[in-house]
């Protein structure tokens, strides 16, 4: 009995010990299953992540390639960016390393609050930087004592460097640190401390520049720290760049310009003091690092001249020089600039930002006129002995048109009209060309359209027609614009740029020049369209841009000093930013100078030298700098001086006669 | 009184202590040290291919655990049906105890220390628990079994604990041992349609069981339902242990090559997640050989509650086997993403001292019902000698 039921037990113990072990297998078989899944099915899938898990691709940031100027000076260069940063898994005590650390330089208040929280947000190996920029003494002073300062080490960055600062920033550019909107899908874009150009060269050859960054696969753990670092793909560094610049004149030019006719004088000169005490502003004029202070004539403290200048080969189309006042600094820049400083600049009066050179767009005024001149004889409506009697005025219709000599230039040939600049000559040329042959030459001058300069912004001026003020005006073309355009007001528009371009084409036998500023040693000899202006046309204005500056009664006269070896050719131009109105004509137009700024013409001049064989072409915009001939063929004069004495084309001063100069 | 053998008490005179040494399952034993090799050679990678700290502790734990698993096999299995009511009660006090000091003292300690090892009463109580009902339902008819006044008392041997280590609370070991304690009622004969009903009921008490579960337990069960959610959150361990798995692929990375491992990507690589590595370095085949062993080790239990001739003794085999089946299975299962990550080690592989002490006891107690094969003891048992 006692049996039976035992075995009846034992039975059904070994039924359903079979019947668990099948289950057990059973889920061992499941396991199996899941097994078969996740390494042979979805193997690829994982081993894809496991790879991802495993390796960070390290970029490292290519080197910046520099920028020269034709004889090889640095005008953008990389320079070692010491910084000191901390890991703070390395030092028990963050904020008393940092006390440490701030004996011996100087770190701001503000950055150890920053580093402070970092440390907090960051994971312990992550270095954070501390301070930056700091010169070779400071960092040795951090190196001698490194034993008492845990967690500290040096890295070496590259920052971005402008030896010649403003002189150069409107040719260079700037670098700064790269906005959302730039970033292209390219990771080194991503990197913290990569910058990338904002402006000039440093934008236009951004990707040249720039190189390519190099790779370097990283193994890293779960928590991100670096294992081990594996060879990876080398970065090509960036491009060198050179400029046709040479930076010599481009200094020179810079400060020529800014000083126009103002005195330099330091700030404890006394007129200074004087005009301190009439209750005139230091602020206005004065640099702040150096104490110099822009004394007017009248002994008023004045801000540095605002223009631009291009000086240019009238051959190969190199620029020497391209200047606009006022500039910035590049290199404040590299850190960030303060957004104190980035609003002063933006809303500075005068604009420094802007690359006045190409992108300030001015009505060319009398600069005009030789182009007027030339299509006159082009067009047959006049013999380079067309004489006009000028009475001071020109009637058309009910109108009358001034000229700028009130009581007239009397009878007057073409070189004359171009020497004394009269009006009422150019009136009747344009009256017999018409607008369309007037726009059609200042087209083939490099007017109204970009010369494709190497550099952003440039804008393209202006030349009217009639379509154009049927299109954007809707209004059919006036006689009297013409007249205007005649003398080179009304709606032309040009770029000082354009104005050397227009210069170097009308002295270099009338080929096509285009301007360049970036230096190809191995280029040939640029060849350029031939204008198809007949030699003895171009003769003529060129016989009256000489007689600008020689003749007797030349506009330009006073910038010829006595006894002056040095001989050159040009044109002024005042352009009226006002209109004058009937009633200041008959009470006496009030001199520039004695106007508001805001009020003053805008002073033109451009030039060339050699005068017999002429090389180089200058252009001067001042903007609201009065006369033509009493400011700007100054500073004309001077820096084709200066240019002849460089002489970056190695025509050879002896040829000119121009031993004495220097 | 003069013992003599007849047909109906076959019990053999006492057995000698060299009779019962040549009755020591040596292919058990072999077996189990295999795969404490292999937790050797897994502890020694997941070192980055140093001895210390885990593969040369986890060899001197092995050895220890060996002496006393084979010790155990020698005790009297008589002596063991005499103690087990005893063993189970001193285990529960155990667990009672460090629930007192857990509540007492800062947070949930769940283990006692004994210098060399660190006892989990929990641990303790899987076996004990085998123990007292195997005893229990030794006792047993088997009409009687079908009468549910007769399950109550096994009943609250099994909630006793798992009411215990759910306050801990851990779900993961109140599983096992509900689990465990099942297996045994299911071996002795407990009418089906009682695990039916009970099945539903569990199911039915879902929603409000949920309610009472802490918020990072239910986190881990959403996690596990969905661990591509949140991946550098609670999904980490499961997602990473999936990249190295599958990364594994057939013939794995080979030995100290698992990069997931080796990089810190794993979580507790030498505990819970030891399996995965091991994947990752030998594959698909490196894992089913392991499962294959496992197997074995299940196979043997099996086989001696099969061979073996009181009751007693089978539910003790096939219980402790069935402990041992649960630990493997929750544990691959887990790093597979199969069922949600609760945190039991994988026997003998894993680096831990008392999952490692455990796995041995459930070893000496299934060879102690092999050495005493023949051994019979009546349903009263031993209150009629």
């Amino acid at each position: 009995m006692r049996r039976a039921s035992d075995q009846e037990t034992q039975r059904k113990f070994s039924r359903r010990a079979l019947l668990l072990a099948g289950v057990k297998l059973g889920l061992f078989g499941t396991l199996a299953g899941r097994l078969y899944y996740l390494q042979v099915i979805e193997a690829q899938r994982y081993s894809v992540l496991s790879e991802d898990n495993q390796f960070n691709l390290e970029l490292l940031p290519p080197i910046r390639g520099r920028i020269f100027d034709r004889n090889g000076a640095l005008l953008a260069a990389n320079r070692a960016n010491f910084r000191v940063e901390i890991v703070a898994e390395q030092t028990n005590h963050v904020e008393r390393t940092l006390s440490a650390l701030r004996d011996l330089v100087h770190i701001d208040d503000w950055d150890v609050k920053r580093v402070l929280r970092d440390t907090r947000r960051k994971r312990g190996f992550v270095p954070i930087t501390v301070v930056e920029n700091l010169t070779r003494t400071d960092i040795s002073r951090v190196a001698v004592n490194a034993p008492y300062l845990p967690g500290i080490r040096i890295k070496v960055g590259r920052s971005r460097n402008y030896p010649f600062g403003n002189a150069a920033v409107h040719l260079t550019g700037y670098v700064a640190a790269v906005s959302e909107a730039e970033l292209t899908g390219d990771p080194v874009l991503e990197l913290p401390d990569f910058r990338i150009g904002k402006s000039g060269i440093e934008k236009l050859y951004d990707l040249d520049l720039r190189g390519s960054s190099g790779r370097r696969q990283v193994e890293v753990n779960a928590l991100g720290r670096i294992i081990r670092k594996l060879p990876g793909e080398e970065g090509q560094p960036g491009r060198d760049v050179s400029l046709t610049i040479d930076v010599r004149l481009q200094t020179m030019a810079t400060e020529r310009l800014a000083r126009g006719n103002s005195e330099v004088v330091s700030v404890q000169d006394p007129r200074v003091q004087d005009a301190l005490q009439r209750g005139q502003n230091l602020s206005a004029g004065t640099n702040a690092e150096t104490g110099i202070v822009n004394l007017d004539r009248k002994g008023r403290i004045s801000l540095p001249e605002s223009g631009a200048v291009v000086v240019m080969d009238v051959h190969l189309g190199d620029i020497l020089a391209l200047v606009s006042t006022p500039a910035f600094d590049p290199n404040l820049f590299n850190k960030g600039l303060s957004p104190k400083d980035w609003e002063f600049l933006l809303s500075h009066p005068r604009f420094p930002m802007t690359n006045k050179a190409i992108a300030g767009q001015y009505p060319p005024g009398s600069t005009f006129k030789m182009l007027v001149c030339l299509a006159a004889l082009e067009a047959g409506v006049a013999v380079p002995n067309t004489k006009v009697f000028c009475p001071g005025y020109m009637e058309l219709g009910d109108a009358r048109f001034h000229c700028w000599k009130k009581h007239g230039h009397g009878k007057l040939n073409m070189t004359g009209a171009i020497e004394q600049s009269c009006d009422v000559y150019l009136y009747e040329m344009a009256k017999r060309l018409g607008i369309d042959r007037i726009a059609n030459l200042a087209s083939r001058f490099g007017l109204g359209e970009k010369l494709e300069v190497e550099l952003p912004g440039e804008r393209r001026g202006l030349v009217p027609t009639r379509e154009w003020k049927l299109a954007t005006r809707g209004q059919t073309w006036q006689k009297g614009e013409t007249l205007i355009t005649g003398i080179g007001q009304g709606f032309l528009l040009c770029t000082p740029l354009q104005l050397a371009t227009m210069t170097a084409r009308l002295v270099n036998g009338g080929y096509a020049v285009t301007p360049r500023l970036v230096y190809e040693t191995d280029s040939d000899e640029p060849d350029f369209e031939n204008l198809n202006i007949p030699a003895h046309h171009l003769n003529v204005v060129i016989e009256g841009m000489n007689k600008v500056v020689n003749g007797e009664r030349g506009t330009a006269r006073g910038a010829r000093q006595k006894d002056d070896p040095f001989q050159f050719g040009g044109k002024t131009g005042s352009v009226q930013v006002k209109r004058i109105s009937k009633a200041e004509r008959l009470s006496g137009i009030i001199k520039n100078e004695d106007r508001p700024w805001r009020d003053r013409d805008h002073a033109m001049f451009v030039a060339f030298a050699p005068l017999d064989a002429p090389r180089y072409a200058v252009s001067v915009v001042v903007e609201h700098g009065g006369g033509g001939s009493k400011i700007a063929a100054p500073i004309a004069r001077d820096i084709l001086v200066e240019t002849l004495r460089i002489d970056p084309a190695h025509v050879g001063s002896r040829s000119f006669g121009l031993d004495d100069i220097g | 009184m003069v013992r003599l053998p007849d047909a109906d008490s076959l019990n053999p005179p006492e057995l000698t202590f060299a009779r019962k040494i040549t009755q020591l399952n040596w292919g058990l034993i072999a077996l189990v040290t295999t795969l404490a090799g292999v937790g050797c050679a897994m502890l020694y990678s997941a070192a980055n291919g140093e001895w210390s700290p885990w593969a040369y502790r986890h060899v001197i734990r092995y050895a220890m655990a060996l002496l006393l698993a084979i010790g155990l096999a020698l005790v009297d299995l008589r002596l063991l049906m005499r103690w087990s009511y005893a063993i189970y009660g001193l285990a529960l006090g155990l667990l009672a105890s460090v629930e007192v000091a857990g509540e007492i003292g800062m947070g949930a300690q769940r283990w006692i220390d004994f210098g060399l090892i660190q006892l989990q009463p929990s641990e303790l109580m899987k076996i004990a628990l085998v123990l007292a009902l195997a005893r229990y339902f030794h006792g047993l008819n088997h009409e009687v079994i079908g009468r549910l006044t007769y399950l109550v008392v096994p009943s609250a041997l099994v909630l006793a604990p798992v009411v215990l280590v759910l306050r801990q609370p851990d779900l993961g070991t109140a599983g096992m041992i509900l689990l465990g304690g099942g297996a045994m009622f299911f071996l002795a004969g407990v009418r089906l349609r009682w695990f039916f009903m009970i099945l539903i009921l569990s199911m039915a008490s879902v929603p409000i069981g949920w309610q009472f579960l802490r918020e990072y337990q239910k986190e881990r069960i959403l996690t596990f339902l969905n661990p591509e959610n949140d991946p550098l959150g609670s999904g980490y361990h499961i997602l990473q242990s999936k990249i190295a798995l599958g990364s594994g692929g057939v013939f794995g990375k080979g030995f100290l090559q698992g990069s997931q491992s080796h990089l810190n990507f794993l979580p507790e690589k030498q505990t819970d997640f030891i399996f995965t590595m091991l994947a990752e370095e030998f594959g698909l085949i490196g894992a089913l050989s392991a499962i294959a062993l496992y197997i074995l080790v299940m196979a043997y239990g099996v086989a001696i509650a099969l061979r073996v001739r009181c009751l007693f003794a089978k539910l003790l085999a096939l219980g402790v086997t069935t402990t041992l089946f649960l630990y493997v299975f929750i544990n691959i299962a887990m790093v597979m993403g199969l069922v949600p990550v609760v945190g039991v080690p994988l026997p003998l592989i894993s680096y831990g001292g008392t999952a490692l002490l455990t796995a041995m006891i459930a070893i000496g107690l299934m060879m102690c019902a092999y050495v005493h094969r023949d051994v019979i003891i009546s349903r009263q048992g031993l209150k009629e000698e």
